[in-house]
């Protein structure tokens, strides 16, 4: 889809895009991970025709962004973070809106907009105005608003920033449903549980760059392998932290303030036993136990050599929550 | 025909956002209306005219030029919500014709200005405005003072596109629109000013407009010029060059500010 991609701003000193490449396989989900500021936000707005790049060539659907852009907003759907509704409206008067904008009929506008409210069940609040939904109901009007004519690419730029777990949750569930439906998805975010749960592949970016790229195992398997975590209480933490050690072969960490203790292991299960066992004969009761495999944090952290600063970085130009 | 259409259906937005929140027009008109009878009340006793009809006939024409003139300012801010709120991104996004919005969103102001216009004048009426020239000339100047508020909101559309932030552009078209509205013949003779402000006075676009209209509305420009310029002895033409400088500047600029729009 992307070739070579360079965008910079303010006359050469923000390097957005720093020769990105990207492409996204017909029917599949690419999640574009990174932090702010990554060149998330630039890669869309370049696919989606919102602005040109620099250098570089980029094609939708076979089609030049940069050569026939009309052409490539037939065939896009775009929501989330920079693309919005009128709030002052409705729902449906939005969707009626967009639909006549899509250059449907006033008859096919209606019904279309009836049906996208149904479908995302938006129909009880269809004919109150935006401005009173709560911040999941207006994503999802946002979204359905990029879904007027079925579209072959949809792009989803940051498409839960700033909702609250339960927003989070039933727009993933829209999500999900409109992938088993066969649309092409572009994914951007900042959440790397959201990219874990979503996506086919992931390309995770920094500093305009895609620095690693593939599914969400295989991302995982490069970091390493699993760690085993056990929880004990106070007066047990160095005898076992020697077991755990003696397991794993090599040194354990504590967490401190947990009480966990961990150690990176590579016979998965039998590891688990064997530490059980040991603790068991040693009279110690474990408060918790697990073996994990790596997060993608655990994966970005390994690529980029800094933490992901979805914490940090979040509020920070935001629009999100008023 | 199809961008004529696509800008209609934003236009028509614009009228579903005043169905919706009937509060915008509400105070949109009552504003120029308390101008009418603050000036009209206030000023209007101390402000020897000589005028048959008195302050009153000299006020109107002054007070419609500065409402259309205002149409800059609510240009302005309401691309620049829809920029900071992303509708712009969306509306590019879509496979519309590049000017579709922003002629749609100037279409819609002027339409919200035929209403405002005419409330005024209605009040205008009640407190003692007597236009003489017969109904074609008046109809004439209520199109010129449209035309006039129709360019301005060019210049809204452009500025509205250039700021950063909804509530910068508010501040900034005051700022533009107030000084222009009063440096003028609108509320006062140009002769009481400083000299070198008189020629500011007689030039500024708003004297010529107020002049125009006094002219249709059958008064003599009481408020003109000292120094019989060209645009005090010409006002008619004189705004008409003005629009069609406007006119050909901004939209031009604006579309193409429009097309490579992004949101800052």
């Amino acid at each position: 889809m992307a070739e070579h991609l360079v965008k910079t701003y303010r006359k050469g000193e923000v390097r957005a895009l720093d020769d990105l490449s990207l492409d996204v396989a017909e029917g599949t989900v690419l999640s574009v991970l990174g932090p702010n500021g990554a060149g998330k936000t630039t890669v869309v707005r370049i696919l989606t025709t919102l602005l040109a790049p620099d250098s570089g060539s980029a094609s939708v659907g076979g089609i030049d962004v940069v050569k026939h852009p009309d052409k490539v907003r037939e065939i896009i759907g775009l929501s989330g973070q920079y693309a919005a509704v009128d709030e002052t409206l409705t729902g449906w008067d939005n969707l009626v809106m967009f639909g006549r904008l899509y250059h449907l009929g006033k008859k096919a506008a209606v019904v279309r907009a009836d049906e996208l409210l149904e479908r995302f069940s938006l129909t009880d609040s269809a004919r109150r105005p935006i401005k009173t939904y709560s911040g999941g109901m207006r994503r999802r009007l946002d979204l359905a608003a990029s879904l007027i004519v079925q579209p072959k690419v949809l792009f989803l730029d940051e498409p839960t920033t700033g909702l609250d777990p339960r927003g989070r949750q039933e727009m993933w569930g829209v999500i999900e449903e409109l992938v088993k439906g066969g649309v092409t998805l572009l994914l951007t975010t900042q959440y790397l549980d959201e990219a874990d749960q979503l996506a086919d592949e992931i390309a995770v970016i920094d500093h305009g760059k895609v620095i690693a790229r593939g599914t969400s195992d295989a991302l995982k398997r490069q970091v390493g392998g699993e760690r085993l975590e056990v929880v004990v209480d106070q007066d047990h933490i160095t005898a076992t932290m020697e077991i755990v050690a003696k397991v794993s072969g090599q040194q354990a960490s504590l967490d401190a303030g947990l009480r966990q203790i961990s150690a990176p292991v590579t016979t998965g299960a039998g590891a688990l036993i064997e530490v059980l066992r040991n603790l068991d004969s040693a009279g110690i009761h474990p408060l918790d136990v697990a073996l994990k495999r790596p997060s993608l944090d655990d994966v970005f952290m390994a690529l980029t050599g800094h933490v992901a600063e979805e914490e940090v970085a979040a509020p920070a130009g935001k629009r999100g929550k008023k | 025909m199809r961008a004529f259409t696509d800008a209609l259906i934003i236009t028509k937005r614009q009228l579903l956002q005043l169905a919706r929140v009937p509060e915008v027009l509400i105070f949109s008109t009552i504003q120029p209306v308390m101008f009418v009878l603050l000036f009209r009340y206030v000023f209007g006793g101390s402000i020897a005219t000589g005028q048959p009809g008195g302050y009153v006939q000299l006020l109107m024409p002054g007070i419609f030029v500065q409402t259309t003139a205002f149409t800059l300012a609510a240009t302005a801010s309401g691309l620049a919500e829809d920029m900071t709120k992303g509708l712009i991104d969306r509306f590019r996004s879509l496979p519309i014709s590049r000017s579709a919005l922003v002629f749609g969103r100037t279409l819609g102001d002027g339409l919200l200005n035929v209403v405002v216009l005419a409330v005024m004048g209605l009040a205008g009426y009640i407190v003692g405005w007597r236009p003489s020239s017969g109904i074609f000339k008046i109809g004439l100047a209520f199109i010129f003072l449209l035309a006039f508020g129709y360019a301005l909101s060019w210049v809204g559309i452009f500025a509205g596109l250039a700021a950063r932030d909804a509530r910068v552009v508010q501040n900034v078209s005051f700022l533009i629109t107030f000084p222009l509205t009063f440096l003028s013949n609108a509320f006062a003779p140009t002769t009481g000013m400083p000299r070198a402000l008189q020629y500011v006075a007689e030039w500024n676009p708003v004297s010529t407009m107020v002049a125009a209209c006094r002219e249709l509305f059958g008064l003599k420009n009481q408020f003109g010029a000292t120094a019989g310029s060209f645009p005090s002895e010409h006002p008619l033409t004189m705004s008409l060059i003005y629009m069609v400088i406007i006119v050909s500047i901004f939209v031009p600029l604006s579309v193409r500010k429009y097309t490579t729009a992004a949101k800052k």
